[in-house]
């Protein structure tokens, strides 16, 4: 039979969870051996602090995980170029070494801090998490990272924040698609959530996926995670993190409002006003088999339904 | 030629998925066959200012070869989307046809190209005409239509849209200009 249904994947054919999450495991062991009689210093492999540290595993999802070489080289990312490809062509050129975040607006202690020093004393998760695209495609990825209130704890909020807004990194020289005359985008990225969303405990700052740390096409070396959003809401690359009092803008709101809301959670019955909204293409997805399925409200995260309780969603899409 | 290279890619994706067209397959065969499409519709509409400008009647002899080229393009264009991304489901289809505009758009320009493709043989020129002249100038709203599919589509990058629409005024200035030569230099 040419085309399969979703019924037809043999249990097989998935990657059981602990497989990949044992490579990390794996590839130490491996450097371990071969780097014996090297005497190589594991500080030396850029980016091998995660190898350092353990990380708590994930609750399992009962669906097909997404390659990671689609879900590496299957990007939006305009910093870099609007097709799919051009991330993984392109990303490369970013630095992302050294790296600061900045936390500014109504916190009780404001300040720049490095990335490390950011993630001292909190615990890494793994966590396997559905990721819908507004174009109706998507994913299903295994993220390291933790939640987005660990953070914002560290800085305390004031009384008077009410959102949290995120900034991408806007450097010309090294992301070309800021450099592009054709792009109306006007940079940085930026994205926005309510205070409460980002408190939420499945939101999540991700600083790896499949085991290894993030790729830079991917949003490297942090990005947000909100499943039950668009993916245009998981800005990547983040250098910024202002707690305010009124809603921050947000990039594609800003750029065509009709299109994409501030909210944008995953919503079947609201179309965009180009295409359906009431299914998606999961990857992985071939020609013969295009694997359409149901698109679920909140991307199956029913638990979010309660930060919206009372508001007509169908008008704040 | 692309079509060759994309028949190989699509054979790949038969034997190996994800082997040929990448990991989104469905979008990027639609997608491929839609850009030749325009691409060849542009070049058939400047065989004739090229040939007015290299003064090489001749050229026109290969105007219908390159135009049903552009129609073959476009029609499998229309055959994929609607096997590999619609799932030859009529529900939906429907629904986009009449509810996207860029597919409406896009739609219509195919319904313009079919009579063209249709008239496009010596018979049906000496039967129709004058009126052949007449009809074959559904190519320019055909084309425009073409454009603005592609210009609806688009998001948030605009350099393909911007190409092409400007080759396209370009194609459009030159007749505009051809036109008003010919009305000075014939009297009354």
């Amino acid at each position: 039979m040419l085309i399969r249904t979703a019924d037809d994947i043999k249990p097989s054919e998935i990657t059981p969870e602990h497989v990949y999450r044992s490579r990390r495991r794996f590839m130490r062991e491996a450097l371990a051996l071969t780097g014996a009689g090297v005497a190589l210093p594991a500080a030396a492999l850029p980016g091998a602090w995660l190898d350092e540290r353990s990380v708590l595993p994930g609750a399992p999802l009962d669906e097909t995980m997404t390659s990671e070489s689609d879900a590496t080289s299957y990007n939006n990312f305009y910093e870099f170029g609007t097709d799919k490809g051009d991330p993984a062509a392109h990303a490369h050129e970013m630095t992302i070494d050294p790296w600061t975040v900045e936390v500014s607006g109504e916190v009780a202690k404001p300040g720049k801090i490095g990335l490390e020093d950011m993630l001292v004393g909190i615990d890494l998760e793994e966590r396997i998490y559905r990721l819908r695209c507004v174009e109706a495609w998507s994913m299903v990825i295994p993220w390291i990272g933790f939640p987005v209130k660990k953070i914002l704890d560290k800085f305390e909020p004031t009384g008077n924040a009410k959102y949290v807004m995120f900034e991408t990194l806007h450097r010309p020289s090294e992301m070309r698609g800021q450099r592009s005359l054709f792009s109306s985008i006007d940079w940085p990225y930026v994205e926005g959530l309510r205070l409460d969303e980002a408190n939420h405990p499945l939101a999540i700052f991700a600083v790896g996926m499949y085991g290894n740390l993030l790729p830079k096409q991917n949003g490297a070396p942090i990005r947000l995670v909100v499943p039950w959003k668009y993916g245009f809401k998981s800005i990547k690359s983040i250098v910024s993190i202002r707690l305010t009092e009124t809603r921050p803008v947000n990039t594609w709101n800003d750029l065509q409002p009709r299109e994409y809301g501030f909210y944008a959670n995953v919503n079947p019955t609201v179309d965009h006003p180009r295409w359906s909204q009431a299914r998606e293409r999961r990857f992985p997805t071939t020609l013969f088999r295009p694997n359409w399925i149901p698109t679920r409200m909140f991307n199956g995260y029913d638990e979010v339904a309660e930060l919206y309780t009372g508001m007509d969603l169908s008008r704040y899409y | 030629m692309p079509l060759a290279l994309l028949a190989v890619d699509v054979w790949r994706e038969f034997q190996v998925p994800g082997s040929g067209l990448g990991p989104d397959p469905a979008d990027e065969l639609v997608r491929t066959l839609g850009t030749w499409g325009l691409r060849i519709l542009l070049i058939t509409l400047a065989v004739s200012p090229t040939s007015r400008v290299l003064r090489q009647p001749r050229l026109v002899r290969f105007r219908r070869m390159f135009g049903l080229w552009a129609f073959a393009y476009i029609v499998l264009h229309f055959i994929a989307y609607l096997a590999v991304l619609a799932g030859f489901e009529l529900a939906t289809i429907a629904g986009d046809v009449v509810k996207r505009p860029y597919i409406t758009v896009g739609f219509s320009a195919l319904l313009m190209l079919i009579p063209l493709a249709a008239t496009s043989t010596r018979g049906w020129q000496r039967r129709l005409g004058r009126r052949w002249r007449m009809l074959h100038r559904l190519v320019y709203p055909a084309a425009v239509a073409a454009w603005t599919h592609l210009m609806w589509l688009s998001k948030g990058g605009f350099m393909d849209p911007f190409v092409y629409g400007a080759i396209l005024v370009l194609l459009f200035g030159e007749r505009v200009v051809a036109r008003f030569r010919r009305a000075r230099r014939s009297p009354g």
